[in-house]
């Protein structure tokens, strides 16, 4: 059921492509850790099959899981580590409520697999607030009331920060277009534009971005 | 039992002011857990085989290979071989193991042959279905349709319709079930009707209602979809049983959501509506039809919110093969709507009217709201800028983007229902209330915490809202506008 086309985060290697470099190495011998084998003409880190041990540092924090190398940062997330702020919901990269930051650049994690994000800063909505202060984007999101359900809440409040950090002023239009990665099925988008709006102001005038 | 009222207006310090909702932390920061996020001790994965194909017999199931994988605890045959399946993605065999992918290669292990049938899938056109899937009803009439064409100024013919559209919740259909004890069950589900759960699955897990507790914190979306613990619900609970009571939890995939957890039955007509000159409405005559599924669809309320004095009408149900029909939004309100507004508008175009002054020509059709739907459409149409903005079909202005104005009548009878609650006055001065109901985002929980604070002269946060669980006291479904709206 999964979007084998979708390219692996910043690996130039697709999942298909992966999957079938998988499949060469359930001819070799077992080892742990991966293995370097050429494929497609170029040298590939081959994992498993099994599970291999894996170390993700997430909202600053190492953590350790033991995964499939089939197995996306998204459900090693929700599964192994109880991070289940990001949701899986379509599962091939359209819906945005996924959404995770990978060194800076906003990410589906449902389209990274795990043993890929190893090595790399992985920021959650978990990881937003400072102590018991809501991050000025999800205060922003709080006072305009740009949640119903809430499933799709915690994607739009990451997309909405990594878009920020990236463009601290935007215009309505840029708003509207930077966060057409992610969906709302209860309608919120009108709420969610003007949370955006007002966090960029709120890190205009540095009051509430602490 | 005390007789309730609201506050005297002149009292109310909360409601009517525009206040955060409570779950509204929560929520942006991630923490709010739905059942979706449950991840239970000892939790296994559940996973169903679906039939592939629309229509089919059973001949066979070979579960045996998949048994014997490892971390693979249950495999159950939901429905066996001769059996008749009427819809792709139907449940065959549920699975429960100790992570998604064992669980996802056990069902690729499983071997099922079909007998495969022909199936329909199609609902735009009666003529092309066989004859054994259309349900028609009789001609009904009112009045004296044929006279009244006859004796009208202007008749025009139209085709409306929409398909059949999936719920798409975002929190996919799903349960944990997990026994604390031979007897008792625990079931986190994704439900608008958290006090009704128990006695929908006490049958078929073969415990008593008071023996389930069902809970729910937060829900991912429902639409009028999730009124039901539905079968992948008490599977979880069964294979659990197998599984020494370990949580199963089934939450549907996202291909097999939009397969077999909510459709919105289709429905078009054929309509023909005939007017005086001066826009009165005096003839209406429509040939329906739509699906829901194998059971067919509901027959529309046409012509909707206007009824129109002379009438003949035929709907004609047809059966297709897919997942059946859930409800969303006032069953069959929508469809009837476009219908019957889609008709009025092209009557409207044909008499050069301007459709805000052919509907006030119209307005005692409507029935006793007469007088408030001109009210409404008085401050819609100043809200809007109607006069300055309505303009006869076509627009002249460059470029693809077109603009167009309107308008549309819409019902449903939408009572509320009665809710029972415990109040708790601690001697601190704190108030709990406890109340068997849920929010989906409608903001339920705000909405009762500003009636007892209001009710009590009390500040919100001297009140805690306790919902979502079913040993607390009775309340309905959230559906059908009753609850909040949101």
């Amino acid at each position: 059921m999964r979007d084998d086309e979708e390219d692996v985060e910043g690996s130039g290697l697709s999942r298909r492509d992966f999957l079938k470099v998988g499949g060469i190495s359930l001819t070799v011998p077992l080892v742990i850790g991966h293995r370097v084998v050429k494929a497609a003409g170029a040298d590939v880190k081959v994992f498993g099959p099994n599970k291999v041990p894996i170390e993700l540092t997430i909202n600053g924090k190492k953590m350790s899981a033991s995964v499939e190398p089939r197995v996306t940062l998204l459900e090693a997330m929700r599964h192994e580590l109880d991070l289940t702020g990001a949701k899986r919901v379509c599962d091939r990269a359209t819906c945005g409520a996924c959404t995770v930051i990978v060194d800076g650049k906003a990410v589906y994690s449902c389209t990274v697999l795990a043993i890929e994000a190893q090595g790399r800063a992985i920021t959650t909505v978990e990881g937003l607030m400072t102590g018991d202060k809501l991050h000025p984007v999800q205060q922003a999101f709080v006072d305009n009331d740009a949640q119903q359900c809430g499933f799709c809440t915690p994607g739009f409040v990451v997309a909405s920060k990594a878009f920020l950090d990236k463009n601290p002023h935007p215009t309505p239009e840029e708003v509207k277009r930077g966060l057409g990665g992610n969906l709302c099925r209860c309608g919120t988008y009108m709420g969610v534009r003007a949370a955006v709006q007002q966090a960029a102001g709120a890190q205009k005038g540095g009051r509430r971005n602490g | 039992m005390a007789d309730y009222k609201w506050p005297d207006a002149e009292k109310r310090t909360l409601i009517g002011k525009r206040i955060s909702r409570l779950d509204g932390p929560a929520k942006a920061s991630g923490k709010a857990k739905y059942c979706y996020d449950y991840n239970r001790q000892g939790l296994l994965y559940g996973k169903i085989l679906r039939s592939p194909h629309a229509h089919a017999k059973i001949k066979s199931i070979d579960t045996s290979a998949a048994e014997k994988m490892p971390g693979v605890k249950a495999v159950k045959v939901i429905q066996g071989p001769g059996t008749e399946i009427f819809w792709a993605g139907d449940e065959i065999v549920g699975i429960a193991a100790v992570d998604e992918p064992t669980a996802e290669d056990a069902m690729r292990a499983i071997k099922i042959e079909y007998e495969v049938l022909p199936h329909h899938v199609i609902d735009n056109d009666p003529k092309s279905t066989p004859q054994d899937l259309l349900k028609p009803s009789g001609d009904q009439t009112t009045g004296e349709p044929d006279k009244a064409f006859g004796d009208a100024d202007v008749v025009v013919e139209g085709q409306y319709g929409q398909p059949v559209i999936t719920h798409c919740c975002l929190e996919s259909h799903g349960a944990t079930s997990e026994w604390t004890d031979d007897k008792s069950l625990l079931v986190h589900v994704s439900t608008q009707n958290v006090s009704g759960i128990a006695n929908q699955m006490a049958g078929v897990v073969k415990v008593p209602a008071a023996n389930i507790h069902v809970q729910q914190d937060h829900i991912g979306g429902g639409f009028g979809s999730k009124f039901s613990i539905d079968r992948w619900g008490n599977e979880s609970a069964l294979l659990s049983k197998m599984a020494d009571g370990k949580p199963v939890k089934i939450f549907l995939e996202r291909s097999s959501e939009l397969m077999v957890a909510g459709a919105r039955p289709s429905s078009y007509a054929k309509v023909k509506i005939g007017a005086k000159k001066d826009g009165e409405l005096t003839a209406w005559e429509s040939e329906s039809w739509g699906t829901g599924g194998i059971g067919g669809g509901g027959a529309p309320p046409i012509p909707y919110v206007f009824n129109i004095p002379n009438q003949k009408r035929k709907n004609t149900s047809i059966a297709n093969h897919i997942g059946p029909s859930r409800a969303w939004r006032a069953p069959n309100h929508p469809q009837a709507c476009l219908i019957t507004m889609s008709a009025l508008d092209d009557l409207a175009a044909a008499l050069k009217m301007d459709p805000l002054e052919f509907y006030f020509k119209n307005m005692e059709l409507t029935g006793p709201r007469a007088n408030v739907y001109r009210d409404e459409f008085k401050i819609g149409a100043e809200l809007i800028g109607w006069k300055q903005h309505w303009h006869q079909r076509g627009d002249q202005t460059e470029g693809p983007i077109k603009r167009g104005l309107g308008l549309s009548l819409h019902t449903w009878g939408g009572l509320g229902h009665a809710s029972d609650c415990d109040l708790t006055i601690n001697p601190d001065g704190s108030v709990e209330l406890k109340m068997g109901t849920q929010d989906l985002g409608t903001g339920t929980r705000t909405t009762l915490a500003i009636v007892v604070a209001d009710s009590l002269g009390i500040p919100m946060d001297a009140v805690k809202i306790s919902i979502g669980d079913n040993k607390y006291p009775v309340s309905g479904g959230s559906g059908g506008t009753q609850r909040s709206a949101a």
